[in-house]
């Protein structure tokens, strides 16, 4: 299998206080991988490396064999990158189908257009998306009134208009309800098989870790302490040392580590 | 309603032509008036006051070629693009048979600028800028007040007359300002070739930093300082030079300093001893300058400022234009205009053919006080007619037209 | 050494009413967010009710006791003003209220003007504190070392206030987050009009302080605004150590731009602005605006389609009544007409701006006056026919939005509005004081078309072409990607840039645009006056365009023209009155009060009540 995301020895210093330590990961083509860990592990950290917000103090990150450490978010997406936010991100004065076509219209070079009308511009390709992520009922439906696990149906129809080799998901289930999630995660499961997109997410939620990933990594103060199938980790004692001799509390985790 | 009063306008001037004058005697001569009245209501009431004043007079006088002379008046907020939509307004539609008006210089810049393009007569009463008549002069334009290089010349030749040899000057950032201190200083060099500019202070127009700016003056130690700055300026001007004694020993020559816009709210600070131009009507009491002073106070119950006095005149210039012209068309008018003469409370003035700056001149005096408030003492009436460069100078600078 | 410290104790002394004018404006920006443009105004109300009493009360106790009360009746006026005016508009779009506060500024110099009279008064002298004391041989005046000791007290007075109390707390609680306040059983509207009540108070204390050395008189309102907002954002909006130390720095500095280089009087404050805001972005002890952030973002805007056949048809049926004016309406009134449409095309320029890019330029008066003197200058020195003029107008003010926009952009929020309020005045103090090359205050005359357009009717047509073509086109870039692109920026930076879109590139693109569509409403302007003069620039030229598009409606296309035509129209009529500018300032405010949503917003929320349009499904 061919790898599709690697980092070396990555690493995220703030002043004295290393948040990510000399992190080296590989994702696989159609990999579900997920990147799960405790209060301030410096999941966002790494993440925010990965998409170009945060520039590493060390380390590289490689995309398809390319190194893209310190691109910018913008250049990571053009090479084959797409994101959801743990806190959605939406375009709210507009309706459900022209955020698609938004992002359809930056992906062939075509925002700074005057003359033609967006809003007839990729509209099929914008309405398969949608179907694809079981929104075509509500695409004309003005995006601020959306209820909140529709908003990150949305988001992930967004995330794959440029038809992305990879796919960073920040907490996706994040605010959802539990049926929510595990259909959102479904869902994700089903698009990551059936387009060979590659998946690396983040998450707090246990169930919907050993539920849908193929493969699990655990952050620990920076570091990265264990990497294996939902089996191996399950059982590996220094993860459950984390997350139950630690007594960390799950919920609400990366709101801290965000602010 | 407005086609109605355009229709009106139209019947009206057909009936004129058509009709003998007699069934037409009844219709007013209208005049459109643009100005400040808010923006600069302190300057403004008084003008019209005065103007109101006139008409009066000159309609019981049976009016101008038998019809009452009308003044319309119409507020611009000092801005020179409502100024000319104003001025269109009272030539097409209110049928105004000329414009008058303004203070602002900018103001009355941009109507002269639309009277040469339209064909409009414009007389500028109070605006002082000197290329009103000169580098922007043109033929519809004609311009009532001593300008600020004739009071600014006046001043140039009371300093020429002192010892003082080196000069600082102190005058708002623009336009206005600049014109002042170079005229002045024009005028000194050539009857004083030895004087000196040691300072020349800018403060910005209405935000004047007074105490650094006597600093700055102080710091040159001039024999004599050269003041433009007026209203709220001034005031903080004199009151931190007299504090900090910048007056002390030194002759001030102050340009308008002495009109009681800007003397009076000075009150019992008024600065003794500055050489000003201004207008004493407090010791106007005799021939048409104290009439002029008593009507006026018998009407409003108040005493005239200088807007007054540019006010009346301005109503006095108008009728006096019209009955020469004998009608009311534009170019009779104008050409009425060129070379009249007429007689008001500062005597007899003449709109010169070869510029249309009239020769209204202007008082020079000393300010002391009275009564603790400021007054011009050993005051002269100064003709505007011996403050004006020579002829050949005046149409090397007014373009050819 | 002596003259040195004497310019210092000068400067000290300056910064004294500048502070507690510009701290008061700070901290009312701080809680309530509004940037309140009448603060000039109780600034100004201050200094005459300070006159009042000083002549009604006699010696040292009634001069200091009438300053005391001069602050506290200005803190009451602005107690009345919050409660009438500025209470019932709390939930409108962000910015809404600095329109209501412009109404303010109408009516206050009105009002100002019937009770106090035209003259402008001159301020008593403080009892016992006439005259100098000699520093070192320098004179100083007493009343500046009066005031040199009494600011910082009022300054620790606030620190204490604000520091040491609960209400201080609460008051900087609610600077960082409101909703918290209000979570924490703290009537949230009656510690808003407390800390608008002390601001406006500040304000009156430094306008009746300032009356030994100055005075009262009807144009300190504007005079001294432009500075406070200078303090205010040097020192960081909210900051109160920032305003002193802001004004103290402005004050100072003058001081010796003033002795060193005495033609620098205009210019020098917002070079320093400039360049504080260059290296520090949210001056000097300022916080990062996060949009949104205080939770007052208003309603989300709609989603926008382009106009269906049957408003297609009344746009052209309009269109064309206004092309056969000529055939029905006097030459008055196709100068009207002229006018009303060129500010139509300067307010939706600016609303491009503001509505789709969320981008709120304090400072678009620039372009429209930077196209006219492009095109006047143009003609002056080297003589450009006038339609090579005319086309290069908008061209030069495009080029110029971009050179702006380019060092603006990297702000966002009101800073962004301040620094392009910054380089507006900048541009302004440059022409205004550049006379050999612009003209200065006596502008470029002799402006005039060329010969095929001279004329009323010729020139109205040229100018609807131009307008309506401009306003259409603008509209139509709304719909196009590029106004997607806009829009998307502004909801959500995060998204847009996550999917490949260069968000400041759009928004130096948008910028550069609305410049060049104003510039193009300056050429049209200039040739229709036939001059040009620095009043084009102004701060208020800048604003008239705000209160249009604020009154219009930001969320909604067409808000921009509609509020420019409606209060062109309405100008026209008022100004024939004599107190039409308390007529026009209670205008603003009624519009601000009943039509919160700017007229064409509140017309089709109305609309959708009754039935007329269909209801959009958020609307609750």
């Amino acid at each position: 299998m061919s790898v599709v995301l690697e980092t070396r020895g990555l690493t995220k210093a703030f002043g004295g206080l290393v948040a990510v330590n000399d992190v080296s990961l590989q994702l696989h083509k159609g990999e579900l991988l997920a990147l799960i860990g405790p209060n301030g592990a410096g999941k966002s950290t790494c993440f925010n490396m990965l998409m170009g917000q945060l520039r590493p103090t060390k380390g590289s990150v490689h995309l398809m064999g390319e190194d893209i450490t310190g691109l910018s978010p913008r250049v990571i997406w053009r090479r084959g990158v797409g994101r959801t936010f743990q806190i959605t991100a939406t375009y709210a004065s507009m309706t459900v189908v022209e955020n698609v076509q938004m992002a359809l219209l930056s992906h062939n070079h075509q925002v700074l257009k005057v003359l033609p009308y967006a809003h007839k511009m990729h509209r099929d390709r914008a309405h398969e998306l949608l179907e694809m992520v079981g929104m075509a009922e509500q695409a004309d439906r003005h995006c601020a009134v959306l209820a909140y696990g529709d908003l990150k149906r949305l988001e992930l129809a967004i995330a794959l208009a440029h038809e992305p080799t990879l796919l960073l998901m920040d907490e996706p289930t994040a605010g959802m309800a539990p049926r929510e999630r595990i259909a959102l995660m479904q869902l994700t499961a089903d698009i990551v098989r059936d387009q060979g997109v590659s998946v690396l997410f983040t998450e707090h939620d246990m169930d919907v870790v050993f539920a849908h990933s193929h493969r699990i990594m655990v952050l620990n103060r920076g570091q990265l302490i264990a990497d294996g199938n939902v089996e191996a980790i399950r059982n590996d004692p220094r993860v459950q040392e984390v997350y139950l001799g630690g007594g960390t509390v799950f919920k609400s985790e990366d709101e801290a580590e965000d602010a | 309603m407005k086609r109605k009063t355009f229709l009106k306008g139209m019947i009206g001037a057909a009936a004129l032509a058509a009709m003998p004058l007699s069934a037409a005697a009844q219709d007013p001569i209208k005049i459109g008036e643009i100005n400040h009245y808010k923006r600069m209501a302190a300057f403004a009431e008084p003008y019209r006051n005065g103007i109101e004043l006139a008409l009066e007079q000159v309609n019981e006088n049976g009016g101008v070629m038998g019809r009452p002379l009308e003044f319309i008046f119409r507020d611009d907020q000092g801005e020179p693009g409502e100024a000319i939509k104003i001025a269109e307004e009272l030539m097409t539609r209110d049928g105004a048979v000329m414009l008058t008006g303004s203070i602002l210089s900018n103001v009355g810049l941009a109507i002269s600028s639309l009277a040469a393009q339209r064909g409009y007569v414009y007389l500028a009463s109070e605006p002082l800028a000197d290329s009103l008549v000169w580098e922007s002069g043109n033929d519809y334009t004609f311009r009532l007040r001593t300008s600020t290089y004739m009071q600014a010349a006046m001043l140039a030749e009371e300093a020429a007359k002192t010892d003082a040899t080196t000069f600082a000057t102190i005058a708002p950032n623009y336009a206005y300002g600049k014109d002042a201190v170079s005229a002045f200083k024009e005028n000194l060099l050539r009857l004083k070739p030895e004087a000196e500019f040691v300072a020349e202070q800018w403060p910005a127009l209405f935000k004047i930093d007074a105490g650094a700016e006597v600093q700055a003056l102080e710091r040159s130690k001039p024999d004599a300082i050269y003041n433009v700055t007026f209203g709220p300026d001034l005031g903080k001007f004199v009151r931190e030079g007299t504090d900090r004694g910048l007056f002390e020993g030194r002759q001030v020559f102050g340009l308008l300093s002495g009109e009681p816009e800007y003397l009076d709210p000075l009150g019992a600070e008024a600065p003794e001893g500055w050489i000003v131009t201004g207008y004493p009507w407090y010791d106007l009491k005799e021939g048409a300058a104290g009439a002029f002073v008593s009507a006026y106070q018998e009407r409003w119950d108040d005493y005239p400022r200088l807007g007054s006095i540019v006010g009346y005149m301005t109503v006095q210039s108008i009728a006096a234009a019209l009955e020469k012209a004998g009608s009311t068309e534009t170019d009779a008018i104008r050409e009425a205009f060129k070379d009249l003469t007429l007689d008001t409370p500062m005597g007899e003035i003449t709109y010169r053919g070869i510029d249309h700056q009239s020769t209204m001149g202007a008082y020079v005096g000393t300010l002391a006080l009275r009564d603790d408030k400021g007054v011009m003492v050993d005051w002269v009436y100064k003709d505007g007619a011996d403050y004006l460069p020579s002829d050949e100078e005046v149409s090397k600078l007014r373009p050819a037209d | 050494m002596g003259l040195f410290i004497a310019q210092l104790l000068t400067g000290l002394a300056n910064a004294g009413a500048l502070f507690m004018v510009a701290s008061g404006l700070s901290l009312i920006f701080g809680v309530t967010r509004i940037v309140n443009f009448a603060h000039g105004s109780f600034y100004m109300l201050g200094a005459y009710v300070g006159y009042t009493l000083i002549q009604v009360l006699p010696g040292v106790v009634g001069f200091w006791g009438a300053i005391l009360l001069a602050g506290l009746a200005v803190g009451l006026i602005g107690m009345l003003v919050e409660i009438l005016v500025l209470r019932p508009v709390y939930r409108a779009p962000e910015l809404f209220q600095l329109v209501a506060t412009f109404g303010v500024i109408l009516v206050i110099q009105d009002l100002a003007l019937m009770t106090w009279g035209p003259e402008d008064l001159l301020g008593p002298r403080s009892p016992g504190l006439v005259g100098v004391v000699r520093i070192m041989g320098e004179p100083v005046p007493k009343y500046d070392i009066a005031l040199l000791v009494i600011t910082p007290f009022v300054a620790l007075a606030l620190w204490y206030l604000m520091t040491q109390t609960r209400v201080g707390v609460l008051v900087r609680a609610a600077t960082q987050d409101r909703e918290m306040v209000g979570a924490l059983g703290v009537n949230q509207a009656w510690l808003f009009t407390g800390v608008f009540a002390l601001g406006c108070g500040l304000a009156g204390l430094g306008g009746a302080l300032q009356l030994p050395k100055g005075g009262a008189d009807l144009m300190m309102d504007f005079n001294i605004l432009t500075a406070v907002f200078v303090v205010v954002v040097i020192g960081g909006m909210g900051s109160l150590p920032g305003a002193y130390l802001a004004a103290v720095i402005i004050s100072v500095l003058n001081v010796f731009g003033v002795t060193y280089i005495p033609q620098s009087t205009l210019v020098l404050m917002f070079i320093v602005m400039v360049l504080v805001l260059m290296i520090r972005p949210y001056g000097l002890f300022g916080r990062e605006e996060v949009a949104g952030e205080h939770g007052q973002v208003g309603e989300p805007e709609r989603p926008i389609k382009p106009a269906g056949l049957q408003v297609r048809l009344l746009v052209a049926a309009g269109v064309a009544a206004l092309a056969a004016l000529p055939l029905y309406g006097s030459g008055f009134m196709q100068v009207l007409t002229t006018d009303i449409l060129i500010f139509c095309l300067f307010a939706a320029s600016l609303h491009f701006l503001l509505g789709l890019g969320g981008l709120v330029s304090f400072g678009h008066a620039a372009y429209f006056g930077g196209g006219a003197y492009v095109a006047g200058l143009l003609v002056k020195h080297a003589g450009t026919p006038m339609e090579l003029a005319f086309i290069l107008a908008p061209l030069g003010a495009g080029l110029g939005a971009f050179i702006i926009g380019w060092v603006c952009l990297r702000l966002t929020g009101v800073y962004f509005a301040m620094l392009t309020l910054a380089f507006a005045q900048l541009l302004w103090s440059l022409v205004f004081q550049w006379g050999e090359f612009t003209g200065g205050d006596d502008g470029i005359l002799g402006l005039w078309p060329a010969k095929w357009l001279s004329g009323t009717t010729p020139y109205f047509y040229f100018t609807l072409v131009f307008s309506v073509g401009g306003v259409l086109f603008l509209r139509h870039v709304a719909h196009s990607p590029f106004g997607y692109a806009l829009r998307a920026a502004r909801d959500s930076e995060r998204q847009a840039e996550a999917t490949g879109i260069n968000t400041r590139r759009v928004r130096m693109l948008a910028f550069s645009f609305a410049g060049f569509m104003a510039g193009l409403a300056g050429g049209l302007f200039v040739f229709s006056k036939g001059s040009i003069f620095p009043n084009e620039l102004e701060i208020t030229r800048s604003f008239d365009a705000l209160i249009v598009v604020f009154l219009g409606g930001v969320k909604t296309l067409s808000g921009g023209i509609v509020g420019a035509a409606f209060f062109k129209g309405v100008e026209d009529v008022l100004t024939r009155f004599e107190y039409w500018r308390l007529a026009m300032g209670l205008l603003i405010i009624g519009v601000v009060i009943l039509a919160p949503d700017g007229i064409v917003g509140t017309l089709r929320k109305w609309a959708e009540r009754l039935g007329v349009l269909k209801r959009a499904e958020d609307e609750s």
